[in-house]
C-alpha cells in the first residue's frame, strides 16, 4: 500500500516553476530516495508534503486520505538547513519541539531520555545548544525529528555534518525505523547512500519528475551490457573473439594480467558467446558485469533531458 | 490553539528567565527611586548654609532680609574695608555691601563660598522690594501695610461648556503631565518590545529553526505566539517596575521622615509651631490637588492607557515581525525600519505641540490615524475628548491592527523561508498575494 501519493502537483513562484505535474507513489515501510540536482524542486515538494506551503494544483494523499493538518503529528521533518534555538537548553528545547508535534510533556520526557542515552548525549541535557559541537546538535535534531514516532519521516540530506561513525549510527537508526514500520523519504544528491539504503527512488530535474521506480529495477534497466574481463594471455588472441559482437572500451596490463572492458555493440550481444569464444584463446581469471551506479544513471538521465543542467544549479529550491 | 499557548509560554519564559531581564527589572526601579530619593536625601544630609554679613551704609534695609534655614542674614555696623579685612576670621560666607538706595543701585557681594543663583535672586528681590517700599513711602506716602492690603491673587479657572449646557472644569497642567507620562510610557514600550519581536523573528530565521517549527504549526500561529508572549514580558516588567518603585520609594520616605524627626527634635517649640503652620498649608494644597485630580477622568484614562498601550504595541509588533521575516540579518532592516519608526518618533516629537492645542486639527487627525493615535490620543485624553472621536480612534486602531497583522502574516509566511535574497518593497508587495 502507498503511504503517500502525490498526484499531479504543480507549484510555481513569481518567476519560476518549482514543480510541474509531479506524481509519486511512496510505498509503506520503505525508504524512498528523492533525488535531483540543486534547484530541481525537491524542497518545494517536501514543503508541500509538510504543509508548509500548498500546491497550486494537484493533491497529496496520506494513507488514501487527503493531506490535512491532522497528519502533522504523523510526519517528522529534518530540513537540510538545520538549526536550534542557540540560547535554549538542549532538553528543554527537545521537549518544546516534541510538544509542538502534539506529544504530552511526560511522554516526551521519558522517550527523550531513552534516545539521549542511546546517542550518548545524556550529559548534555542541561547545556545550552551553543555549547554543543555541530555533530551533537545534529544528533539532537535527529532525535527531535523521530521522537514522536511518525509514520512518515522526511530527511533532507540527513548525513551532512556527520563524521563516518555517526553517519553509520544514523544509517542504522534509519534502517531500524523502517523495520519498525516507518516510511522514510530521503532527499539527497549523494548517490552512494541512495544505493545503500533506498528501496525506490524518484529523480526530479527542472521541476519535472524524469525517472522513478525500484532501485534494482532501475539499475537493471540501465544495464549497458558492459563487462570487465581479466585474463592471462595475448591481447591479439583476445581480439579474435570480438566477432561475437563486442568492442573494447579500455584495456591495461599489469603483472601479466590484462584487464579489458568490453561493451556489447548491440543489445543482443551475449556475454556467454564471448566467453565461449575466449576460453580457447586465453586463460580467463574473472568476468564481471559492470552495473551502472546510481550516480551514473543520475548524470546520464539529467544530461539526457537538459544537457547543460549540471553546470547550473539554482539558489533556492 | 494549544500550540499557540506553547509558543507564548516559550517566548515568555525564555525571556523572563534571562539574566538581562532580571537585572533590568531590579535595576530599573532602583534607578527611578534613586532619581526621586537622592536629591531629597542630599538636601537633608548636607545642608548648604549661607551666612551673609550685611553691611548697609544706607540703613534702610535693616530687618528687610528674612533669614531662612539655609540662608541667614546678619547686620553688622562696620566699615566695609574693615569687614573685608576680617572676612576670613568670621563665620560669614559672604559680605553684602549696599551703599545706595538708588533705583539702579549697584550692590556688591564678596564671597568665599559661591552663593547659588537662587540666593542671589532672593537678595536682589529683597533689595528691589525694599527700595520699592521706600520709594512709595517717600514719593507717595504709602506704607508697606497699605500696599499689602491692595495685593491680589488671581487664577483663571477654565470651564468647558458642551452643547447640552453641562459644564466641566479642567486643570491643564496636571492633565498635560499625566497625558505626556502615559504617552512616553507607550512610546518606550512599543519601541523596546516591538524591536524584541523583530529580533526574535530574525533569530529564528537565521538559526534555521523556523522550518522545523512551521512544519508543526502555522506561520501565523508562530508569529502571533511570539507577539503575545513578548507583550506579556513587557507587561510583567512594567508591573514589576511599578510595584518595586512604589515599595522602594515608600520605604525610603519612611526612613527619611524618621531622620527628619530625629534631626528636628532639639530645635524647640518655636519650630514646632512653624511646623503646624506648614502642615495647614500642606493640607490646603492637598485638598486643592485632590479636587484637580477629581476633575481628570481617571477611569477613562486608565482604560484608554491600557487600550492604546496594547493596541499600539500589537500594531507595531506585527509590522516589525514582518520586517524581521523579510531580512537575513538585523543590518538589513534599516530601509524597512524607517517608514515604521517615523510615525512613532514623529508623534512623540509633536506631543508637546498637541498639549498646547489639544483640540486643534493636527491633534485631531493624529489621534485618529492608527500609527500615531496611541501616543497622541494619550496626550489628548486628560483634556477631554468627545466620545465619538475616542470611539473612532479606537475602532481605527483595532482595524489598523487587524490589517497590519494580516499583512504581516502574509509577508512573514513567505519571508521566513526566503534566504539570501535582497528584498525590496516590490518584492514584499508580491508576497502579499502569494497563495498558501
Amino acid at each position: 500500500m502507498d503511504l503517500l501519493h502525490v498526484k499531479r502537483v504543480y507549484k510555481s513562484y513569481a518567476s519560476h516553476t518549482a514543480l510541474h505535474n509531479v506524481s509519486l507513489h511512496i510505498p509503506e515501510q520503505s525508504i524512498f530516495g528523492l533525488l535531483g540536482p540543486n534547484g530541481a524542486g525537491k524542497t518545494s515538494l517536501i514543503r508541500i508534503i509538510n504543509q508548509i506551503t500548498a500546491p497550486d494544483k494537484g493533491e497529496v494523499f496520506f494513507e488514501k486520505e487527503k493531506l490535512s493538518p491532522k497528519h502533522i503529528s504523523q510526519i517528522g521533518y529534518l530540513p537540510e538547513e538545520r538549526g536550534l534555538y542557540k540560547k535554549m537548553k538542549v532538553g528543554e528545547q527537545a521537549l518544546y519541539l516534541a510538544q509542538l508535534k502534539g506529544m504530552s510533556k511526560s511522554e516526551a520526557k521519558v522517550k527523550l531520555q531513552n534516545w539521549f542515552e542511546k546517542f550518548d548525549i545524556a550529559p548534555w541535557w542541561d547545556k545550552k545548544v551553543e555549547e554543543l559541537s555541530k555533530g551533537m546538535a545534529q544528533k539532537v535534531q535527529f532525535i527531535t525529528t523521530v521522537l514522536h514516532e511518525p509514520k512518515l519521516l522526511i530527511l533532507d540530506e540527513p548525513f551532512s555534518g556527520f563524521d563516518p561513525i555517526n553517519t553509520n549510527l544514523i544509517k542504522k537508526e534509519i534502517l531500524e525505523l523502517r523495520e519498525k514500520g516507518s516510511t522514510i523519504i530521503f532527499s539527497t544528491h549523494n548517490m552512494e547512500s541512495v544505493e545503500e539504503i533506498c528501496d525506490s527512488i524518484a529523480l526530479i530535474n527542472r521541476s519535472k519528475k524524469i525517472l522513478d521506480g525500484n532501485v534494482d529495477e532501475i539499475k537493471h534497466q540501465y544495464r549497458s551490457n558492459t563487462y570487465e574481463i581479466i585474463f592471462v594471455g595475448n591481447m591479439i588472441a583476445f581480439s579474435t573473439a570480438l566477432w561475437t559482437g563486442f568492442e573494447i572500451l579500455k584495456s591495461s596490463t599489469e603483472n601479466g594480467k590484462t584487464k579489458v572492458e568490453v561493451k556489447g555493440a548491440t543489445p543482443n550481444a551475449s556475454v556467454n558467446s564471448l566467453i565461449g569464444a575466449l576460453v580457447s584463446q586465453v586463460k580467463i581469471i574473472s568476468v564481471n558485469e559492470h552495473t551502472p551506479s546510481m550516480n551514473e544513471i543520475f548524470i546520464k538521465k539529467v544530461q539526457e533531458v537538459m544537457p547543460e543542467t549540471l553546470e547550473e544549479g539554482g539558489d533556492d529550491e | 490553539m494549544n500550540k499557540i499557548l506553547l509558543i507564548i509560554k516559550r517566548e515568555y519564559l525564555t525571556r523572563v528567565k534571562k539574566t538581562s531581564f532580571i537585572v533590568m527589572t531590579l535595576v530599573g526601579p532602583l534607578l527611578i527611586a534613586a532619581l526621586m530619593i537622592v536629591p531629597a536625601w542630599l538636601a537633608l544630609k548636607d545642608k548648604d548654609i549661607q551666612i551673609v554679613e550685611v553691611i548697609d551704609e544706607t540703613g534702610q534695609f535693616i530687618n528687610q532680609f528674612e533669614s531662612t534655614e539655609t540662608l541667614q542674614f546678619d547686620h553688622q555696623f562696620m566699615n566695609i574695608e574693615k569687614a573685608k579685612e576680617e572676612f576670613y576670621d568670621t563665620k560669614y560666607t559672604s559680605i553684602l555691601y549696599i551703599n545706595s538706595t538708588d533705583k539702579n543701585a549697584e550692590v556688591e557681594m564678596f564671597y568665599k563660598k559661591q552663593p547659588g543663583v537662587s540666593t542671589i535672586k532672593q537678595i536682589e528681590n529683597t533689595i528691589e522690594s525694599a527700595i520699592n517700599t521706600l520709594e512709595l513711602k517717600n514719593k507717595f506716602n504709602i506704607t508697606k501695610d497699605q500696599l499689602e492690603q491692595t495685593k491680589s491673587s488671581i487664577t483663571v479657572k477654565t470651564i468647558y461648556r458642551d452643547i447640552s449646557g453641562s459644564e466641566e472644569s479642567k486643570s491643564s497642567t496636571i492633565s498635560s503631565v499625566l497625558g505626556l507620562a502615559g504617552a512616553v510610557m507607550i512610546y518606550f514600550f512599543i519601541f523596546m518590545y516591538g524591536i524584541q519581536v523583530m529580533r526574535g523573528v530574525i533569530e529564528e530565521k537565521t538559526s534555521r529553526i523556523v522550518e522545523i517549527i512551521i512544519s508543526s504549526v502555522k506561520p501565523f500561529q508562530l508569529m502571533m505566539g511570539k507577539i503575545i508572549g513578548i507583550a506579556l514580558v513587557g507587561l510583567t516588567q512594567f508591573i514589576l517596575w511599578m510595584v518595586l518603585t512604589g515599595t522602594i520609594v515608600t520605604i525610603a520616605q519612611v526612613a527619611l521622615n524618621q531622620s527628619i524627626d530625629v534631626a528636628s527634635t532639639p530645635a524647640g517649640l518655636e519650630e514646632a509651631m512653624q511646623g503646624q503652620d506648614i502642615q495647614i498649608d500642606k493640607q490646603k494644597m492637598l485638598t486643592q490637588f485632590s479636587s484637580i485630580i477629581e476633575e481628570i477622568p481617571i477611569a477613562q484614562m486608565l482604560f484608554s492607557f491600557l487600550f492604546y498601550f496594547l493596541g499600539g504595541y500589537l500594531l507595531y509588533a506585527a509590522l516589525l515581525a514582518a520586517i524581521g521575516s523579510a531580512v537575513d540579518s538585523e543590518a538589513d532592516t534599516q530601509q524597512f525600519m524607517m517608514p515604521v519608526t517615523i510615525p512613532l518618533i514623529f508623534s512623540f516629537v509633536v506631543a508637546q505641540t498637541v498639549i498646547e492645542n489639544p483640540d486643534g486639527a493636527m491633534a485631531f487627525w493624529l489621534s485618529i490615524f492608527p500609527l500615531t493615535s496611541p501616543i497622541i490620543m494619550m496626550v489628548r485624553i486628560p483634556f477631554g475628548v468627545d466620545a465619538w472621536e475616542l470611539i473612532l480612534s479606537m475602532v481605527l486602531l483595532v482595524l489598523g491592527f487587524i490589517g497590519a497583522t494580516w499583512m504581516a502574516g502574509k509577508i512573514y509566511r513567505t519571508g521566513i523561508l526566503m534566504y539570501g535574497k535582497k528584498v525590496n518593497y516590490k518584492e514584499l508587495w508580491k508576497w502579499l498575494f502569494y497563495k498558501g
